[in-house]
This record gives structure tokens, sequence and C-alpha cells, in this order.
């Protein structure tokens, strides 16, 4: 499950290669010692988009979970991610309801060591639910945030097949009260949005701003001068499923 | 025993009527999942694609493999199957408009099927197929006019080829709807496109069998035994071909160790183990393989039928299990860890088809029907054998 190693992860080489290259992975060997997370995270927020101009393909936004600080039982990050986001219905199959961030316990089974990590969207470079769809409306934005355009799903759900994280859910009923800013629909499938009109307004994800143990951190995985980008490049850290080579923006420690 | 005339009439009225009601009813309960939401169905964010999808693929598979019949004709210029091949056009456009009246009508945004046609993803399967099945419409309508009209004879042979290139085109295209998902253990090699292409050849087959052997009966007519005894040996061949990739399929999927959990679940701890053994390989290929091959109830023309109507069955377990039984099993995103969520994370899920998607995929099986009833009706396609032609044809071979 551990991600190969990065090519540069050499210490010297990868201070040498990130000063010159910027790329996601390289970077500083080591962070402040006892900088807080979240605090990181918030000032590593977006610069604001403005309106009508397109996202940086020079960003990579992604995500740092540490689950080793994820405390058990706390259900802050998905709480917010849904009041953020509208997504409120519980139907009486939980199973139809939609989860765009879920916790996932996980007992090791040689040491039963218990774990616990939030689990949504992966933003892949190489995602299977854009290649599958065959309308286009599964997209990944410029700045590497994986998207469905509301307007062109027809809900097939082939896109939900093909995700090896489960991220994607179906609306399955009419919808009523939602946020403005965060558009959804029944009958069209939806998922983590890195709370795209955030961090377009120059925030940070509704989840990482919640999270108390600053376990979540939010930044631009392509400067290598980001905190995130050091953290990756100063700890080992893992990609779910790494052996599909999907290149996910959201990277775990911890695990 | 042929019917009268008049009772004849009425009893086509009849039929022409539960096809078009069960096609209706069908529609409406699409109708009743849009206005609802697929909240009334079974299906749900582990298990997304349910009973209308099983049905679905079912008619799309046969679909392609009801042409073989014409291919054996036109193609690999077997006079037997020549007569056969209107009737063969027939079925395929009959049970692919079945097919995918289910697909679109299942679509959370059924409204938006024009979305579909003006927005293209050359990277989909899905995207393909949106391009696949309307020119298999348009060149088995080519073939049939070629073959019904005097004057377009001499482009029968192009247009069969064409035919036959492109369902193999198609159905590779369906087996592959399942071969590019990496997600899941149940799918993700490319053995599946090669496997739906055998699944088509001998499901289409089943149904050619049962479909000529009602219109012989109905016209008083029975199927002569050089004719059953060819297609029921051809459609022994398929079912031992289908058989012989499901071993290898599983039989490798078995020796990946990251597969071993998956194998064994749908083989035999689930509740799709036994839908596989009972109603896969008992009911849709050793039981017909013994009918077709025993001599006591393979020259007969009713054991031929069962058998067939076996393979049939056969086919509708074997894509629930492989469907449904795929998604129900947990994702492995997590190996060496026991896992648990909010959302089914390392669990088995269970599915039941709620009556609404029940209704919709008879709907698809009701407008097949219903097609097909009034086009052999229409257009007499009903084969005419040379006898004499065919057992000449088939000494010089033999």
């Amino acid at each position: 499950m551990t991600a190969p190693q990065e090519p540069g992860s050499n210490p010297r080489r990868a201070f040498i290669a990130a000063a010159g290259a910027g790329v996601a992975g390289l970077g500083f060997t080591a962070i402040a010692p006892g900088l807080h997370l979240m605090a990181v995270g918030q000032a590593d927020a977006a610069e604001v988009r403005k309106a009508g101009s397109a996202a940086s393909p020079a960003v990579r936004w992604g995500l740092l979970i540490d689950a080793g600080k994820c405390a058990p039982g706390c259900t802050k990050c998905v709480d917010a991610c849904h009041t953020e986001n509208g997504v409120s219905e519980k139907l009486p199959d939980p199973r139809q309801n939609s989860q765009w961030i879920r916790k996932i316990e996980l007992v090791d089974r040689r040491d039963g060591r218990k774990t616990e990590l939030p689990m949504m969207c992966q933003h892949c470079a190489n995602p299977p639910c854009v290649d599958v769809c065959p309308t286009g409306a599964s997209m990944k934005r410029a700045d590497g945030i994986v998207l469905v355009d509301r307007h062109t799903c027809i809900g097939c759900r082939y896109c939900m097949m093909a995700c090896p994280y489960k991220a994607r859910s179906l609306v399955h009923v009419p919808l009523t009260e939602q946020n403005p800013e965060v558009p959804r629909g029944q009958g069209c499938v939806e998922s983590c949005t890195l709370c795209v009109h955030r961090v377009d307004r120059g925030q940070t994800p509704a989840c990482v701003e919640s999270c108390p143990e600053g376990a979540m951190l939010f930044g631009d995985l392509n400067d290598p001068s980001s905190a995130i980008a050091k953290r990756i490049a100063s700890v080992p850290t893992t990609q779910v499923r790494s052996d599909l080579r999907l290149n996910q923006g959201v990277r775990y420690q911890g695990l | 025993m042929m019917l009268n005339p008049r009772h004849e009439e009425g009893f086509f009225y009849l039929l022409a009527a539960i096809g078009g009601l069960v096609s209706a009813v069908g529609i409406g309960a699409a109708l009743y999942m849009e206005h609802s939401g697929h909240v009334v169905t079974g299906m749900n964010n582990q298990i997304v694609w349910g009973l209308p999808h099983v049905v679905a693929i079912f008619l799309i598979v046969a679909a392609s493999g009801v042409l073989n019949v014409a291919s054996m004709g036109s193609v690999f210029g077997r006079k037997l199957y020549k007569p056969r091949a209107p009737l063969s056009g027939l079925l395929a456009l009959a049970m692919i408009s079945g097919g995918l009246a289910v697909i679109m009508l299942d679509l959370g945004r059924a409204d938006r099927i024009i979305v579909a046609a003006t927005h293209f993803n050359p990277t989909s399967v899905f995207g393909w197929n949106v391009i696949l099945y309307p020119v298999f419409y348009g060149v088995v309508a080519v073939y049939l006019w070629t073959m019904m009209e005097r004057r377009m004879h001499p482009w029968m042979k192009v247009a069969g080829f064409a035919t036959f290139i492109w369902r193999i085109v198609l159905t590779t295209g369906t087996g592959s709807i399942f071969a590019f998902l990496v997600a899941r253990q149940a799918y993700g090699t490319a053995l599946l496109a090669p496997m739906f292409i055998i699944m088509s050849f001998c499901w289409g087959l089943a149904v050619f069998l049962v479909v000529q052997s009602t219109m012989y009966a109905w016209n008083g007519l029975t199927l002569p035994p050089l004719v059953l005894q060819r297609m029921k040996n051809l459609l022994a061949t398929f079912v031992a071909a289908v058989l012989y990739f499901t071993i290898v399929l599983h039989l490798v999927n078995a020796y990946f160790a990251k597969n071993i959990a998956f194998e064994y679940f749908i083989l035999f701890d689930s509740e799709f183990a036994g839908m596989f053994w009972i109603g896969q390989i008992l009911i849709g290929t050793l039981l017909p393989l013994a009918l077709l091959f025993n001599p006591a109830t393979a020259a007969k023309s009713l054991w031929v039928n069962v058998a067939a109507l076996l393979v049939i069955v056969g086919a509708y377990f074997q894509l629930y299990v492989f469907i449904i039984g795929g998604q129900a099993f947990p994702l492995d995103m997590f190996p060496g860890y026991d896992v648990k969520s909010t959302f089914m994370d390392g669990m088995v899920d269970h599915y039941s088809a709620s009556l609404p998607e029940l209704l919709l995929a008879l709907g698809g099986i009701g407008i097949a029907f219903t097609m097909t009833t009034i086009g052999v009706r229409i257009l007499h396609f009903l084969p005419q054998d040379d006898f004499a032609e065919i057992e000449a044809a088939t000494s010089a071979t033999d």
C-alpha cells in the first residue's frame, strides 16, 4: 500500500531538485517542529481566482491527511463538508445517501493497531472517472481538482463503477434548499469538489478548516515551497491504491 | 397443429397487446423512477447498477449474437443459415432496442439523453457505444434491405460482412465496459471482450432457436431434423466455449493473491455462489449440454428448445453474478486491514430489486418481444428452406 518512493526522495537531491524544478513530491527535508498543520494550511490557502479567469495548470491542489492525528470517533470534517455543500438528505437506506467524505476505521490485522482517516475523492491526476464518463461531465480542472459538470452528467454511474475509492454518489432524491454556491441535482453524480468555491475565493476546504487536530493540510503540490510539498518531501506518505498509479492529489501519512 | 386463421389472428393481437402492455408498464416504471429519483430502486451508491442493467446487457449481448445466424450464411457461406438471416436481423434490432431502452430509461437523467449524443468523450467505452449502437442499427437495416430487395442482392455479401465485423466490434465494446474498470476485482481483464463475444454467440443462438421453433409451431410446421441437428450442435459448441472462458477467467483470477478473497466470495461464500453453481453452471451449462448431446433428447425439437431456454435462464444468472456480485464485494482499498465505515466499507452489500426496476427490466423484454411479434407477422420472415440444395451443399462440404 505504501507508495513507491518518488524520484528524488534522497534529501539532498530533493533539495536541489525542488529548488529548480518545482515538481510535486519534491521539497525540503524538514518542517518547523511543532508547527500546527491547520495554521499552515490556512496560510497556504489559494490565491483568489478572478471571475472569468481560468484555473492555472501551474497549480496542483492537494491534501495531506495525517491519520495519526485523526481523532477516533470525530466526524467534524464530515459534518463541516456536508454543511458547507448542503448535503443534508437522510434517506431510509443510508447507502443511498450522498457521501462526499466519510470516516474509515482501520484495524491492522498484524498487530490490531487502530487508525481512522477521512476518505473522499482523491483528485487523481489520472482519474478513471474522467476516462469513463461518456459525456465528459466528469472532468479534471487545470489545477487538478476533479469535478462533475452538473449540466452534462446523465446519471449513468459509470464513474461510480470506475472509482477505486467509492468516492462518488448518485443523488437519489429530488433536492431542495441547496447551497447556491454548490449546485446539486437529482439523478446526477457528485463527489468532493475540494470545496472549489472556497478555494477560488482563497480559502481552504471546509474539512481542513474544521479539523480540531490539524490533521489535514491543504496546498499546492506543485509549489516546492508550500507546506504540503515540504511535508510530503519530509515524511513517508501513502497514496491509497498506489498500485493503480493514479497519482492522487490526496495523500496520507501515518498509515 | 396449425391454428384456425381467425383464432390465429386473434392470438397475434393478444400477443402484441401483452407485449405492448409490458412495454408500457416498463416505461411507466421508468417515469416513476425519473419523478421520484433512484430512491425507489434497490440500487444504491455501492451497487450502482442493478437488475435493469442485467436485463439490458443480456438483450444487447444476445442482439449482436443472434446476428451470428445471418453471418453463418452470408460470411461463411453456410446455405442452411441463409434463409434464417432475415429473422436473425429482425431479432437483433428488436433485442438491441429493448436493451438500449432499459439502459437509457434507467439513467439518473434520462431526459438528457441528447447530451450523450452531443457530448463525446473518446476515452469512454460508454462513449464508444454511443457510436457503436446507432451504426449497428444502420448496418443491420442495410443488411436487411439487401436481403429483402431483389435489386440489392448483389450487395448482400458485402453488407453481411460489414454487419459481422460491426457486431464483433460492438460486443467487444460491451465487454470492454467492464474490462476497462480498474477499481473492482471482478472486472478489469481483457478476457472479458472475447468472452462477451462468445457469450453473445451462445445466447443469441439460444434466443434464435426458441423464436424459430415458436414460429414453426405457429405455422403448424416442425423444424426439419437437419436444421435442428446443425443448430443444436452449434449451440452446444457455444455453451462449451462459454464454460471454457468461465473456467479460465476464474482460474486466472484465483491465482492472483489480490483476487483470492473475491474468488472465494463469488464461488463459495455468498448468495452469488448458489447462483453461479446452480444457475449458471448447472441450469445454464451442464443441463443444456446433457440435453444437446444425449441422443435420446438431442434429436427432439422440444428438448433442444428446453436446452436453449435453459441457456437463456443461465445467462441471466451469469450476468447477475457478474454484475451484482462484482459490486457487492467491498473495494479492497487497504490490504492487510479490517475496514469499516458508515458507507459499507469492508462489508459485503446486499441488493434486491424493487418493483419499479423489475418492471423497467421486463419492459425492455416487452419491447423486444413486441417488435419481434409484429415484425415476423408483417415481414413473413419464416425461414424457407430448400432442402435439396442444403443437402447437396452439406454432402459437398462434409
